[in-house]
């Protein structure tokens, strides 16, 4: 018992520390609202989450499903896509060398620049988002993977020569399960990626999701549910991340 | 003698930057069945190398080496290979470590429950039953090595290798895991070939104790051949003549004659 207050007091303690200089700040400027009239504001809104008034009108909850959504089929595609070809790169030499350009030119490249190729493309704003996420959730997943098949010790490989394994089981055994906390890792970096790149990518195209919710908040001044929207972003990504790293430790074997 | 083991006139050029490196030149050694053998020498002399080179993880880039009379063309279960670093995969329990190697070997042959008996009676081997079902990182050091002995005598390989097996595990650990492989090699009539830097390790262990000269292109300097009467104890033998007459032998070996 006293082990778990001992653990929970820092971060308690930072949250109200965090909360009482938003106060203040609240106060010396008219225009931010407090801690208080935020949390009533988020009361009313969390208590009919899933409500419809309209197609550009619904509960929250439906805003942050949305988002949830493109970034699942975004990030899914770019994992069914950058695992394999992580794969592939690492394990022969000369496709490394064929890419190693192509991705060094693509990757610093902001995700929102993909945006209007993807918008003149897709000719509407969901795809275009699932693209934008696609593109800028890939390359850790490649380079992580691909990282994680040339790291794998020549131990493994020299056992596997040893006992003649066929392809198959040197795959199953031996390269999957070596390269797994490598792909896990790429994996926690991408949905970092996706989950903050949507957010934006919602905001320049409209339609349900949580970017296109604060931004028309926005527009109508409602600064509270502004900073609602923080919360709720920065909660979601925690909580995604969160569940990463357990999948991380159940696979980790040191 | 038997030929088991043939290394005939066998170089080791490697390709560096610098130009070829000859790593062994001029190895001729057999090795008869059942034989202990041990190949020392100071680091870098191209124990390892030769090891590789019966275990078919390189090829010689002259000469001939056969096995059983039929040519070496690559590493396979018939040559077991027990490596310094165990090389046990993390992922897997000790059970299922040695049951991979029975499975490729005697999988086409045997049905599941002959596999899982032969992966226990392995174990047991080396007194490892009771850690069946740990992970390799739940296990010290001595026990690893100890799995990654079982996993090779498991696959019942024509020749056993080793690479400084003992090399990384404490005196104690080691002079243990010692008489356990004679007792071991004893009772499978196994033949094996280890490498080792330990001098009172070899004199212990060996039929015949292969010397080689210092590297670059190290060649073999001597054989000695070891007549102590087995079953060996390493206390008996602190108090044995011969022991110690071996022992200065090989010491002089590797000190004085280390030059071809």
């Amino acid at each position: 018992m006293n082990n778990i207050f001992k653990s929970l007091l820092p971060p308690l303690l930072g949250l109200l520390l965090f909360i009482g200089i938003w106060a203040l700040v609240a106060q010396s400027s008219p225009q931010l609202p407090g801690p208080v009239k935020t949390w009533a504001s988020a009361v009313q809104l969390f208590s009919d989450p899933f409500y419809r008034k309209g197609p550009n009108d619904q509960g929250i909850g439906w805003n942050i499903l949305a988002s949830l959504q493109r970034v699942g089929i975004g990030f899914g595609m770019a994992a069914a896509i950058g695992i394999p070809l992580g794969f592939m790169i690492g394990r022969f030499k000369f496709l490394d060398a064929m890419t190693a350009p192509i991705i060094s030119l693509l990757r610093p490249v902001s995700p929102l620049a993909w945006l209007p190729i993807g918008l003149l493309v897709f000719k509407a704003a969901n795809p275009a988002a699932i693209w934008v996420i696609f593109i800028s959730s890939i390359w850790p997943m490649i380079i992580n993977t691909a990282a994680g098949v040339n790291r794998i010790p020549q131990d493994y490989m020299n056992v596997a020569k040893v006992l003649n394994l066929s392809e198959w089981k040197i795959f199953t055994k031996i390269l999957f399960p070596a390269v797994l906390p490598y792909m896990i890792t790429g994996i926690r970096l991408s949905i970092g990626v996706a989950w903050l790149v949507i957010v934006a990518a919602e905001m320049l195209t409209g339609g349900v999701g949580i970017g296109f919710w604060v931004w028309d908040e926005w527009n109508n001044l409602n600064v509270e549910h502004i900073i609602i929207a923080i919360f709720v972003v920065g909660i979601v990504g925690l909580l995604l991340e969160q569940a990463l790293v357990m999948l991380a430790k159940r696979f980790s074997y040191e | 003698m038997e030929k088991y083991v043939q290394v005939e006139n066998v170089q080791m050029l490697f390709d560096t930057k610098k130009g070829p490196f000859v790593a062994l030149r001029d190895i001729d050694l057999t090795i008869a069945q059942g034989e202990f053998v041990t190949l020392i020498g100071h680091s870098g002399c191209g124990k390892s190398t030769l090891l590789n080179l019966v275990a078919g993880l390189t090829l010689p880039s002259s000469g001939a080496m056969l096995c059983a009379g039929r040519e070496i063309v690559g590493p396979g279960p018939e040559r077991g290979v027990v490596f310094q670093n165990h090389s046990l995969l993390p992922w897997l329990t000790c059970f299922e470590n040695v049951h991979l190697a029975v499975e490729r070997v005697f999988g086409q042959t045997e049905n599941r429950s002959a596999l899982k008996k032969r992966t226990h009676e392995a174990l047991a081997l080396v007194g490892l039953t009771h850690a069946e079902h740990k992970h390799p990182h739940e296990i010290s050091g001595g026990m690893k090595q100890r799995v990654g002995i079982a996993r090779a005598l498991s696959m019942q390989p024509k020749v056993l290798l080793m690479d400084e097996p003992f090399g990384a595990l404490d005196a104690l650990t080691r002079a243990h895991l010692q008489d356990e492989l004679m007792k071991i090699a004893q009772a499978t009539h196994s033949t094996v070939v280890m490498v080792t830097h330990d001098v009172d390790e070899a004199v212990l262990l060996s039929d015949r104790i292969v010397m080689l000269t210092n590297g670059p292109a190290a060649t073999i300097g001597e054989i000695l051949h070891v007549t102590l009467e087995r079953p060996r104890n390493r206390l008996a033998l602190a108090n044995n003549p011969q022991y110690h007459e071996y022992r200065g032998a090989v010491l002089e070996f590797l000190y004085h004659k280390m030059k071809s």
